[in-house]
């Protein structure tokens, strides 16, 4: 396999993207190109020249195992590291030799949310404020703005100390997003915290993405689909796909032929019987009871079922339509790969082809 | 300038968010009050120089202790990474952090000064080296602050960084005492480069400049290490 990574060796895809927010001015907001990054000592560079490049209006899901590179990437982007080689560039401004130009145009929010405790929330806000040389009376008025649109508004005089995940969270991004910076990076942003704290943190990423560049980490792959306008999944240093969430499923399937959930009514059996004849399907089994299914379980007929079809087809219509004929009704039919498997796949494919290298 | 003039107010405000200044300032007063007022009792004598005498020693521990945290608690909690994605440079960075630590010096000494006006009140007290004392003693705690600084840039732990920059300035400190034993050669080396040395004249009011040289370039060569020392995260 060539040692350039991604499953068979390629990089998925090449096809050109578009922007994906029609409202956005298209521009290029961050640009790396043939990035490496090696800790001494190390045996293998952390990140292994790594190129993209992403626009305003774009949310970037950055993706991949522990100790891919991901968290190193983001900190050569925000300056706290220097590139062993190769170059990346915010807003046109070099990271490291025109590190103070390009750190204003960032947003930045580090792993595990690190602030001042000893601070309250609105002091930590107005500290960050002056660091960013906001005007004063800028500096209020964007004080509110972030406060309302991170719901802190009320904890503004609590100390950042005693407050939960979930808050110190919010002043994290509330400071990351005070100067309006033209890219925001989040490193797992959503880690540790409960669904609808993750629901709201999801939405202000959203909201600011529509405009500027957004570029976060995570480990939740449901999360990427929702969130995400693209999916940068890394894995050993190296970028083993670069695509938008639903294409990657799509991709896998084609790959590996796919994988359908089906859920009959009526006569079951003979719908069964029909769909195990559609060319295509290669096998059909019933889904267990932590699958969603009722296999195994006495005094049930199973009545979903997981299909496997042969790389290539894709006998969706046939099926339903066998199944019609055969007197049993169709309730479900849905495609049940999910990201986990695409990541899996790729991240797979790479190591096998860092053991060939 | 604006940003190290936040750094220094942020971090001068820290030092009061947990009880650590106020247990350095009362142990502060507790040992120069000691010092002092032993002296005006058993001998009689109102005086600034006993306190001046110790200070060399009194700052070989409280330097160190009060930069201790500086870098070392932000390496540990991961809030350097924050400050650094922020539009500074590690020049402001240090020289803030420096200049809070002198905040809480002057704080410190500040506080010492009821007994300069006590020594005053009972007798004559001779202002000029009163004065030169003081600046010269701020000075010398800034050449300690500086090793203490640069020690805490060298590691996340604390205590670590206490011990380190302790260890510097106790060897600084010690440089001169050792003098009737080592080789005759070496005399006018340690002498050089012993923080009491050059505190003698000081605390007597006279100020020299190669004292004020011995510390001013401490204070720079420290700071410049400890520039260096964050500096090193981005060298390719």
């Amino acid at each position: 396999m060539a040692p350039t990574g991604g499953f068979y060796g390629q990089v998925f895809p090449f096809k050109e993207r578009k922007a994906m927010s029609p409202m956005s001015e298209d521009r290029v907001t961050i640009r790396v190109d043939r990035m490496s990054k090696s800790y001494p000592g190390a045996k293998a560079p952390a990140v292994d020249q790594i190129s993209f490049e992403v626009r305003s209006g774009e949310v970037l899901g950055f993706v991949g195992p522990n100790g891919a590179g991901k968290t190193t990437t983001m900190k050569i982007l925000t300056s706290y590291l220097a590139p062993s080689g190769g170059r990346a560039e915010v807003c046109g401004f070099d990271v490291y030799e025109q590190s103070l130009e390009a750190r204003k145009k960032i947003g930045y929010l580090p792993e595990d949310t690190p602030l001042y405790k000893g601070m309250t929330v609105y002091e930590y806000l107005e500290w960050v404020g002056h660091m960013r040389q906001l005007p004063t009376g800028t500096l209020r008025a964007r004080i509110r703005q972030v406060a309302e649109q991170c719901a802190i508004a009320h904890r503004m005089g609590n100390l950042i100390g005693e407050l939960s995940k979930g808050y110190r969270q919010r002043v994290g991004l509330a400071q990351a997003i005070l100067h309006q910076p033209e890219v925001l990076i989040l490193d797992e942003p959503t880690s540790g915290l409960d669904p609808n704290q993750i629901i709201e943190i999801r939405n202000v990423i959203k909201e600011f993405g529509r405009q500027k560049t957004v570029i976060f980490s995570t480990h939740i792959l449901p999360e990427v689909q929702v969130t995400c306008t693209r999916v940068l999944a890394i894995s050993d240093g190296k970028i083993v796909a670069d695509a938008a969430p639903q294409e990657l499923s799509r991709w896998l399937d084609k790959k590996r032929g796919m994988e359908l959930v089906v859920e009959l009514g009526g006569a079951v059996a003979e719908g069964r019987a029909a769909i195990e004849k559609v060319p295509g399907v290669q096998v059909v089994r019933p889904l267990s009871a932590s699958e969603g299914g009722a296999a195994g379980m006495t005094g049930e007929t199973p009545s979903r079922f997981l299909i496997a079809t042969e790389v290539g087809t894709d006998p969706r219509g046939e099926l339903s339509r066998a199944a019609t004929q055969a007197g049993a009704t169709l309730i479900e039919l849905s495609s049940h790969t999910a990201l986990e498997d695409v990541f899996r796949a790729l991240t797979q494919s790479s190591v096998g082809g860092s053991a060939h290298a | 300038m604006r940003n190290i003039a936040s750094i220094a107010r942020r971090e001068f405000a820290a030092y009061f968010y947990s009880p650590i200044a106020y247990v350095f300032i009362v142990v502060f007063l507790l040992i120069s009050g000691y010092m002092f007022f032993t002296q005006l009792l058993l001998n009689n004598q109102a005086d600034m120089r006993p306190l001046f005498g110790l200070a060399p020693l009194l700052f070989c521990f409280f330097g160190p202790f009060i930069t201790m945290r500086l870098f070392a608690e932000e390496k540990a909690q991961g809030t350097l990474e924050m400050l650094f994605a922020l539009p500074v440079t590690d020049w402001q960075v240090v020289v803030g952090k420096f200049a809070a630590a002198m905040g809480l010096v002057a704080v410190m000494l500040g506080l010492t000064l009821p007994y300069a006006v006590f020594v005053g009140s009972r007798g004559s007290l001779d202002m000029g080296p009163v004065i030169g004392g003081y600046l010269g003693l701020f000075l010398m705690a800034g050449g300690y602050v500086a090793v203490g600084i640069m020690a805490s840039a060298w590691t996340k732990e604390q205590i670590v960084a206490a011990i380190m920059g302790f260890f510097i300035c106790f060897v600084l400190f010690l440089a001169d005492k050792v003098l009737s034993v080592v080789p005759p050669v070496l005399a006018p080396v340690l002498q050089a480069i012993s923080f009491d040395h050059h505190f003698q004249s000081i605390s007597r009011g006279v100020i020299d400049t190669r004292d004020l040289l011995y510390y001013v370039s401490l204070i720079g060569i420290c700071t410049l290490i400890a520039e260096t020392s964050l500096e090193s995260r981005r060298w390719r």
